[in-house]
């Protein structure tokens, strides 16, 4: 049997002929095109989840700033409010609070697990974990989820990319995004389809969103779009479970997402020279940036 | 990369903030110091394009020297690389230079070692996490660091590269990829670069060393 798949479409047809979750096909698909045997793989997840707790443990807890001085300590500050009646509801407002952790946490130079990337790695964490407590999700579960994620992710590397300087932040906070929402969609028995069509509503929200970071700093807008990343994976969950699906097919969504992406003029991608990047504000900071020569160790 | 691992995509655990500007950078002083292969006296780092450009924010001088001194890229130390540098009596210097380079994201090592030794290395930060070691000691090379790595420099002439390939079949190891160059013909300075499945022991080098005697010199990465 080959477990390889390199499409939307032959991964929901291959788990409908075997009757299996997409975690499952994408671990037989890892045992297959790696050395790692089945539990190997999940070990290997397991040490990931347990990194990505951490992360988010450090966040809301530990004062941190990072390097540039320019972030740190906004996740806490959203995370208590999120106990007094928020708009957005509790559970919204943590799992957000818990997204700009992560990155903050990362722009203090702790460790975090790139998911897809350092610069979107609070959404897929965020998401299952901040949730899980209430939910009642094992560990297991959330590996098992990840390994869900993952294969949604494979497939934005495989047939478009994962790389804010090639395709933009829809790349990046808009893959983890998507990646996100198929996992909460299986983990609350969702089809393989409705997973997709989750991704795909989520891709779809914020298609052609640039890559425009102040200084060329993994901070400023990402750390906010990371928490705005976890909102959008929520909610294009709920969509799809409720029966809502994708018009688009979700292999053509991602096919338009990069081309979009290979569309956005160089100074929107990654390169800080556009954007936020380059409002008088932007500037100023990259430039007293610059003089920030002396070595603080 | 065609064949993506899911822990391609969920992963690497890393130092933040950035893949290519910190793990890429960590890993790259960690390669480096395997292919210096003793402690060091003093390095000095040269950091082009992008690096140079954004590296201070991004930590890349501070894992460029913990990865140097043996942090892999989630080691938490590389926030205090500097003290780091102190404690372990190496001296580090930093040029942050605006002279073009082809990638974006390229740092040039030279590194003195205790017994006085000097060895230049230059690499990329592919993105990622990924790198790509592309000079060594002047020489050009292709390595990723992503399988054991044996770097030999030995004479010119018929029968080396068989030899070689010979003593490591015997040794039970297997070669994945190899390339061999060289500056002119009959020089001194023909190099063979030597990607494997298994790892090729400190015993194996000196099997290597005793049975190839046109080897002049072996690195291991």
């Amino acid at each position: 049997m080959n477990y390889d798949f390199s499409n939307g479409a032959e991964l929901v047809k291959l788990c409908e002929e075997e009757g299996v979750k997409i975690s499952e096909a994408m671990l037989r698909r890892e045992e297959q095109i790696s050395d790692t045997t089945r539990q190997q793989a999940i070990l290997e997840m397991r040490k990931d989840l347990k990194v990505m707790r951490a992360s988010i443990k450090k966040g809301l807890t530990e004062k941190h700033q990072s390097v540039s001085r320019l972030s740190g300590g906004e996740a806490m500050l959203l995370y208590r409010y999120g106990d007094f009646d928020p708009f957005s509801g509790k559970e919204t407002c943590h799992t957000a609070a818990a997204a700009m952790a992560v990155v903050e946490v990362n722009a203090a130079m702790g460790r975090i697990v790139a998911a897809p990337t350092a610069g979107a790695s609070g959404i897929l964490p965020a998401v299952l974990i901040e949730n899980a407590d209430q939910r009642g999700w094992t560990d297991d579960q959330l590996v098992e989820a990840l390994f869900c994620a993952g294969a949604v992710g494979m497939l934005f590397a495989k047939n478009a990319t994962i790389s804010g300087a090639e395709g933009g932040c829809q790349a990046e906070t808009g893959v983890a995004a998507a990646m996100a929402a198929a996992a909460l969609v299986e983990l609350s028995n969702g089809t393989p389809m409705q997973c997709l069509d989750a991704a795909a509503i989520a891709i779809k929200n914020i298609e052609g969103l640039v890559c425009d970071p102040v200084a060329g700093l993994v901070e400023c807008p990402c750390i906010k779009r990371n928490a705005m990343g976890a909102a959008n994976a929520l909610i294009s969950a709920d969509m799809a479970l409720c029966g809502i699906t994708s018009l688009i097919p979700f292999d053509e969504v991602l096919t338009s997402m990069y081309s979009v992406g290979r569309d956005i003029r160089p100074e929107f991608r990654e390169t800080a020279k556009g954007g936020l990047a380059a409002t008088p504000t932007g500037r100023q900071i990259a430039a007293s940036i610059k003089r920030m020569n002396s070595r603080e160790n | 990369m065609e064949n993506f691992s899911v822990f391609d995509i969920i992963g690497p655990r890393m130092t933040g903030p950035s893949s290519s500007h910190t793990a890429g950078a960590a890993r790259l002083g960690y390669i480096a110091r395997r292919i210096i292969g003793a402690e060091l006296d003093r390095v000095h780092f040269t950091l082009y394009g992008s690096f140079a450009e954004t590296g201070r924010g991004h930590g890349t001088d501070k894992a460029l020297i913990a990865g140097i001194l043996g942090c892999e890229p989630d080691d938490a130390r590389i926030r205090s690389a500097y003290k780091l540098a102190r404690d372990s009596g190496v001296q580090v210097e930093f040029t942050w230079s605006d002279e073009p380079v082809e990638h974006p994201n390229t740092v040039r090592i030279e590194a003195v070692d205790v017994n006085g030794k000097e060895t230049e290395v230059v690499g990329v930060s592919v993105g990622g996490g990924n790198i790509l070691i592309t000079e060594i000691n002047h020489l050009a090379v292709e390595v990723t660091g992503d399988y054991p790595t044996l770097i030999i420099q030995h004479h010119d002439m018929p029968g080396v590269i068989s030899d070689v390939c010979r003593v490591l079949a015997q040794l039970g190891v297997n070669i994945a990829y190899m390339k061999v160059f060289r500056h002119g013909r009959g020089d001194d300075d023909a190099f063979m670069c030597i990607e494997s499945d298994e790892p090729v022991t400190p015993d194996m080098q000196q099997i290597l060393l005793r049975l190839c005697p046109a080897v002049r010199e072996l690195m291991v990465i």
